[in-house]
């Protein structure tokens, strides 16, 4: 006898609290696999997933068995030239036939020296991100709550049709019935009984006056109990709903850029994996990223990704013409109450002598009261100027929010994005 | 016979010519008087049968790291293309579970179906090992209760005390079976009622033997014992614990290791019983898939034979049973020791040649067999050997030329090797032995038992090696010593000996002083 079962709809991954356990045991081995692969890869390439692989040795499960020496006899097949008391040498390097009869056992990955495993993109970036936190994400989700959800609220007797409440409109119309037709029921039974009495007299005493009266009486009330509305207008009731305020989830990041004739290509691209992990980090905490593309040398302008990383431009540097930009583009399209503001800076340093300290006030007075996060990373072997003095004094006045560090080459950029935005201890 | 209109052709399958196809083999089945559980077959999709696999075969598992990582092996190797999935997944219960994958062509649905629904159940329905040892009717419901016992340790204890528990336990668990006595029958309910009362049962009786309290009456005293030199109350008197040496570890930790708490102990029976119920298919490998494969061939073309099948069907099925039982010879890239699915077809094949169409030399081998009725012997031969037995009882000279089997001494006094034997008249029978020894999982695993657990003194377990042919262990010993003492919870010893002499000892703790040396 036998039956077939159709499981395919049944749930997969079954395996997934196992695939888990595994990565969690194995946490610092794949960290540091997918560190080196953050500092190796090419920026587009971050959508990935990644192989991994763990030395065999670390991730075996032990268990008694022989090991080389002493005496074994190898059944093995396929002879063709031997004969018996043929003596061979021992073939260099270890394992040779050391498979020889083991049954086949599936054992993948034997004689491996690494357990090489495929990471998928969700669970690299995970590992990514691992330990890293939004800075000061739940901060507007107290103030300048602008956006707000309905959320239910009870039931009112007032409200829009589609929002009625069927079962509690029914309920009310029922103990409305009962309440409307207790009196009437009442009446009705004192007239039958009336009714009955006076029919079960000896017809000589019965008064045929009262008897009409009485049946004119049921007739009266049967017809106000069938008058009784099954449901009525103040039967109703709705939904109740009531718009509360939410913590907003949009973001929008603006990546502002030094183009001038100082910046090469090479300093663009550092400046480009900076702000792609920044990206990728806003995107798995925000439903919805915008990206805010500005470039400046004397003078700011907004552009598409394409423009922003390639074009070339030549040119001084007023670094504060992208700032007031930045803060023109918030007052027109991003109001703070609506949208959780990023700030990503890259420069090379370099600075119109006067520039930096309208830099400082633009930053102090405009921008960081109204941002979440401003980070300025300067892209410079050499000494800092001006500017970044100016800029640490907006630090010290902002610790929580203003961040800022020095990135020398390619390789600096993963360390000091994890330094940004590691998890604080005690929020700030 | 004439021939009549295939039932389907193409590669393309539905539940109804499924159905069809199933009849129509459990027709040929039964003319063959194969004796089967009723088949559940399930059709799933390719990521299931992932899952499946990586849980080795068992429907309902507890959670552990290993499974996934087992899990992350298949898949990643399924990516590259390196291993076709599952030829087919069956498990031994009542019902027989069998999967179809979905993906799969018609040709593998009906050969899978011949070779798991009818191959491997009425292999397990039949072979004395599975009979004694694993229970296919409660296994389920027992996987069910151990699934749900260890989530509950889980919740209460912490997922990392219970990983760590059977990291230890995993360690030990071909050490975790009883190989002469036969466990009874388990379920679900009964389990948890009797999980209870062991509970405190097991407690009690630990308790007793490690009481730190003198015992004045002690029954359990050997005579001549009492008073000696040393120890003139006698109160190292008691006789070696435990009295005889036990071989299965599991079982001697979870009534005996002191420290242990109730949930733990349960757990460690829970690993001991799947350890079990697995044991007999380690023994069987090559019988088990030999006779699957046998039958797959047999009722294949059975189905051909009849006309229920067309020739491009046939084709397809012969290239894949051909893949299936190739054995790549010692020197070929593909060389991945002895295909015991080529081993086990060509034993079972040339087992019904020896009945049917015997040789002289056949009638000098197998004087009992030859020209015996081949249904019957294979029958016989099926329910009664495991792959030790069966390949000592009926690995013939013809299979050995076949296969051009020979055997190598490797041994490290020598420094080269030495062919011992060939596919010739003075090799058949050395062959034979030496490949049946090699599937003895007294001979494949290392001999270790528990010697003796020093209840009065400092708590130390002392385990015993028996070397074999001077076969020492691997340096995984350490780190399964040092599972072992985390059950313990107390130093643990392996004296490792050749020939009653003890040639290497082992210790977790190490020794402060150079631990590892042996001692002589």
């Amino acid at each position: 006898m036998s039956y077939f079962i159709d499981r395919r709809a049944n749930a997969k991954h079954k395996s997934a609290v196992n695939r888990q356990r595994f990565l969690d045991r194995y946490r610092t081995h794949i960290k540091r696999s997918v560190e080196e692969a953050v500092n190796r890869r090419s920026i587009t390439d971050m959508e990935r997933g990644e192989k991994v692989s763990i030395p065999t040795r670390d991730i075996s499960e032990p268990v008694f068995q022989h090991g080389a020496g002493g005496k074994r006899r190898i059944i093995a097949p396929g002879n063709q030239e031997f004969v018996e008391g043929d003596r061979l040498q021992r073939p260099s390097g270890g394992g040779g036939g050391d498979g020889a009869g083991e049954g086949g056992a599936s054992n993948q990955g034997e004689g491996m020296d690494e357990f090489a495993f495929t990471l998928s993109r969700e669970e690299f970036l995970d590992f990514v991100f691992d330990g890293l936190e939004l800075p000061h994400l739940e901060r507007k989700a107290m103030v300048d709550l602008d956006e707000v959800r309905p959320v239910r609220a009870g039931v009112s007797k007032e409200g829009v049709p589609a929002r009625v409440n069927i079962v509690r409109s029914m309920r009310e119309a029922h103990a409305r019935r009962i309440a409307m037709r207790a009196p009437i029921r009442r009446a009705l039974r004192d007239a039958r009984d009336a009714l009955e009495a006076e029919e079960r007299k000896d017809p000589v005493l019965r008064n045929p006056a009262r008897i009409a009266e009485l049946k004119a009486e049921i007739e009266r009330l049967e017809k106000r109990l069938e008058a009784v509305p099954f449901i009525d207008t103040y039967d109703l009731r709705y939904n109740h709903l009531v718009n509360q305020p939410q913590p907003s989830s949009k973001a929008v990041m603006f990546c502002v850029m030094d183009v001038s004739g100082s910046m090469t290509q090479a300093h663009k691209d550092i400046a480009k994996r900076f702000f792609l992990l920044l990206y990728l980090f806003l995107e798995r905490n925000y439903e919805k990223v915008e990206l805010v593309f500005v470039r400046h040398h004397t003078a700011a302008r907004e552009v598409d990704e394409e423009e922003f990383f390639y074009s070339r431009e030549t040119g001084g540097t007023i670094v504060s013409s992208a700032l007031s930009l930045v803060d023109e583009i918030i007052a027109e399209r991003y109001p703070p109450g609506q949208w959780n503001l990023y700030v990503a800076q890259a420069s090379d340093g370099d600075n119109w002598d006067d520039d930096s300290i309208t830099c400082r006030d633009l930053l102090i007075r405009k921008l960081m009261p109204r941002v979440q996060y401003f980070t300025y990373v300067e892209i410079t072997p050499h000494a800092h100027q001006a500017l970044w003095e100016e800029y640490e004094t907006v630090a010290t006045e902002f610790p929580a929010r203003f961040a800022m560090r020095q990135i020398v080459e390619a390789g600096d950029i993963y360390p000091v994005f994890r330094e940004l935005f590691k998890r604080r201890v005690a929020g700030g | 016979m004439t021939r009549r209109k295939p039932i389907a052709s193409g590669s393309d399958w539905n539940f109804e010519i499924l159905t069809e196809f199933e009849q129509e083999i459990a027709r040929l089945a039964d003319e063959y008087r194969l004796d089967t559980y009723p088949n559940q077959i399930e059709v799933i999709t390719s990521e299931q049968m992932m899952d499946a696999y990586a849980s080795v075969g068992m429907p309902v598992g507890y959670h552990h790291w290993s499974f996934g990582k087992q899990f992350l092996a298949v898949e990643q190797a399924y990516r590259r293309g390196q291993m076709g999935l599952a030829y087919e997944l069956v498990i031994n219960s009542d019902p027989c579970i069998a999967y179809l994958m979905e993906e799969n062509t018609l040709m593998m649905q009906v050969l899978v179906m011949a070779h798991a629904c009818y191959g491997h159940n009425s292999f397990f329905k039949g072979n004395y090992l599975f009979r004694t040892w694993t229970d296919a009717g409660s296994i389920i419901d027992y996987l069910v209760f151990a699934r749900r016992y260890i989530a509950e340790c889980e919740e209460r204890h912490g997922v990392a005390a219970v990983e760590q528990l059977l990291d230890a336990c995993h360690a030990l668990q071909n050490y975790g079976v009883d190989r002469y006595k036969r466990p009874s029958p388990i379920s679900a309910e009964e389990e948890v009622r009797r999980q209870k009362e062991r509970e405190a049962l097991l407690q009690a009786q630990v308790n007793t033997l490690w009481r730190t309290i003198p015992d004045r009456h002690r029954e359990d005293r050997l005579p001549g014992m009492e008073g000696g030199e040393e120890d003139p109350l006698g109160l190292h008197a008691g006789g070696r614990y435990p009295p005889e040496p036990q071989e299965n570890l599991l079982y001697f930790i979870e009534k005996n290791a002191p420290l242990l708490a109730p949930w733990q102990r349960e757990v460690v029976r829970i690993v001991r019983k799947l350890a079990q119920y697995f044991y007999p298919q380690r023994q069987t490998q090559v019988m088990n898939e030999g006779w699957a494969t046998f039958w797959h061939y047999t009722l294949m073309n059975r189905l051909y034979e009849e006309g229920a099948v067309d020739e491009g069907l046939m084709l397809e099925f012969l290239q894949s049973h051909t893949a299936v039982v190739q054995q790549p010879a010692f020197d070929s890239p593909l060389y991945n020791g002895i295909n015991p699915y080529a081993l086990g077809f060509a034993m079972f094949s040339d087992l019904r040649r020896i009945c049917e169409s015997p040789t002289d030399e056949d009638h000098h081998w197998f004087p009992d067999t030859a020209g015996s009725d081949w249904r019957e012997t294979l029958e016989f031969a099926m329910q009664n050997f495991k792959d030790e037995s069966f390949i000592q009882q009926f690995l013939s000279p013809r299979v050995i030329r076949d296969l051009k089997l020979f055997m190598v001494v490797d041994d490290d006094q020598d420094e080269m090797l030495e062919v011992a034997a060939i596919h010739d008249e003075r090799g058949y029978q050395r062959i034979r032995e030496s490949l049946a020894a090699h599937y003895a999982l007294a001979v494949r695993e290392p001999n270790i038992q528990v010697y003796s657990a020093d209840i009065r003194g400092d708590r130390s377990l002392t385990l015993h090696h028996v070397q074999d042919d001077r076969r020492p262990l691997a340096r995984s010993v350490y780190p399964v010593l040092r599972h072992l003492h985390q059950l313990w919870g107390f130093p643990v010893r392996l004296a490792s000996a050749q020939d009653e002499r003890v040639v290497r000892r082992y210790q977790w703790p190490l020794a402060d002083e150079a631990g590892d040396t042996g001692e002589g």
